[in-house]
């Protein structure tokens, strides 16, 4: 069902990124920063991927870690995969953005500082997996549970600690050429979230079977 | 309940025993924590005078990283002779060892803290005793939520490779609320005119940081302990 679902996401994903450039095109200059305000486009979808993938990823370990099943390890482990790739689109995207709006590359302002910690459980998330040698999976997830379950606090400490960055009630007050085009790109971070999760369970799927056919041989 | 109460107390007068004959984690982690104080000195102290709010950063730092070597330190132990193995095969609550090892580690802490603070407040002019209540508040409970995540990963981690470099590596993320609170608490109490209610807002955080995570670590130690 997966697969034949696969090809049609990613045509649909593929045909929405080409056309998204002229939906950017279109949406008008922003008052104050001009052209630069462009990066938003894809800026604010990679970071809600982001977001999302986190929470599959923390949903996935809670049932990996009380059911012990492994369909939601390999879940799991896509999507926290996922959560560094996006979040290293939206951590590359931001100090663009950031230079000509604020004129610096970097503030430790409270959505920054927020991202960079959730970017950073994850990645140690991964490297846990990868270095933790046999068993780590459920120590993960276990490190998974506790990365979302921080969430609520980074933001509230970060955000009395310090606060310069846009509110999240920018999206809805966008003017209509801002929004279609906010959107557009969106609904295509979304597909093309879903496909490469898709792929990526797959490949993790096909590997467990290998692992498990080699052991049947070793037997 | 009663049995719970009492495995807790074995395990953590265990490991006090342990560390009052040997003294190793004492002297070490006192050591450790008084030579990050010497180092961040270099760093914060111009003209002979430390810079504003540094004191609140070289105390949660010194506690953070001592912490960390404790944590690490406490369960190499267990590892000798698989100790920790013999423990989650005890007919005991599992909970209950993660909860005498929490004890053993907080009142290890508390002794290292003890001498730290006060060395601290001398070598860089802070006025951490003029509200002993809050300022012991922020610490007991900054070093609770801190140690209640660590003794979990800590113990996770026994089983695991690398665990030297992961345990600091998971930890740290996790735990940067306790590390804000508790250096922006700090730093509230040590201006010129202390803005109390700065301080009990963090202490407030702190608090409810220590009862989601405490409970959540009492929740999951038994499904990740079990091979």
């Amino acid at each position: 069902m997966s697969r034949r679902l696969f090809l049609p996401l990613v045509a649909v994903a593929a045909i929405l990124f080409a056309v998204a450039p002229v939906f950017i095109a279109w949406a008008p200059y922003e008052s104050t920063m001009g052209l630069v305000q462009k990066i938003f486009y894809f800026h604010v979808p990679s970071w809600i991927v982001m977001f999302l993938s986190a929470f599959v990823c923390g949903v996935a370990s809670v049932v990996f870690l009380f059911k012990g099943r492994a369909q939601a390890d390999r879940v799991a482990v896509a999507a926290a995969e996922l959560v560094v790739v996006f979040g290293f689109i939206g951590l590359m995207t931001g100090p663009l953005w950031a230079r000509k709006a604020w004129g610096v590359w970097w503030q430790w302002d409270a959505r920054l500082t927020m991202a960079l910690v959730m970017w950073m459980i994850f990645i140690a998330y991964l490297l846990l997996r990868e270095y933790g040698g046999p068993g780590s999976e459920k120590l993960a997830a276990g490190v998974a549970l506790f990365g979302m379950a921080n969430v609520p606090f980074v933001y509230w400490s970060v955000n009395v600690w310090r606060t310069i960055h846009p509110t999240t009630t920018v999206v809805p007050t966008l003017v209509p050429g801002m929004r279609s085009a906010f959107w557009w790109c969106a609904v295509a971070f979304l597909l093309l979230y879903t496909a490469v999760l898709m792929a990526r369970v797959r490949l993790e799927t096909q590997r467990g079977e290998l692992d498990r056919l080699y052991r049947e041989l070793d037997d | 309940m009663r049995r719970f109460v009492r495995v807790a107390w074995l395990i953590m007068r265990k490991d006090l025993t342990v560390e009052a004959r040997s003294r190793e984690l004492l002297f070490t982690t006192l050591f450790f924590a008084m030579s990050i104080v010497l180092v961040f000195a270099f760093g914060f102290v111009r003209d002979g005078r430390p810079v504003e709010n540094a004191a609140a950063g070289i105390l949660w730092i010194a506690i953070a990283f001592a912490g960390t070597l404790a944590l690490g330190r406490t369960f190499e132990r267990e590892r000798y002779h698989d100790v920790l193995h013999a423990l989650l095969l005890a007919p005991v609550d599992r909970p209950a060892i993660y909860v005498g090892k929490l004890l053993g580690i907080l009142a290890l802490l508390a002794t290292v803290e003890a001498i730290v603070v006060p060395l601290i407040a001398l070598m860089f002019q802070a006025p951490l005793f003029r509200h002993p209540v809050l300022a012991v508040a922020l610490l007991a409970l900054g070093t609770t939520g801190f140690a209640a995540v660590g003794t979990l990963f800590a113990a996770m981690l026994v089983r695991a490779r690398s665990r030297d470099v992961l345990l600091p590596v998971l930890l740290y993320p996790i735990t940067i609320p306790v590390i804000i609170a508790g250096v922006r608490g700090t730093a509230a109490l040590l201006q010129p005119d202390a803005d109390l209610a700065m301080a009990r807002m963090w202490i407030g955080m702190l608090g409810f940081f220590d009862v989601v995570f405490l409970t959540l670590s009492l929740w999951t130690f038994e499904p990740v302990m079990t091979e």
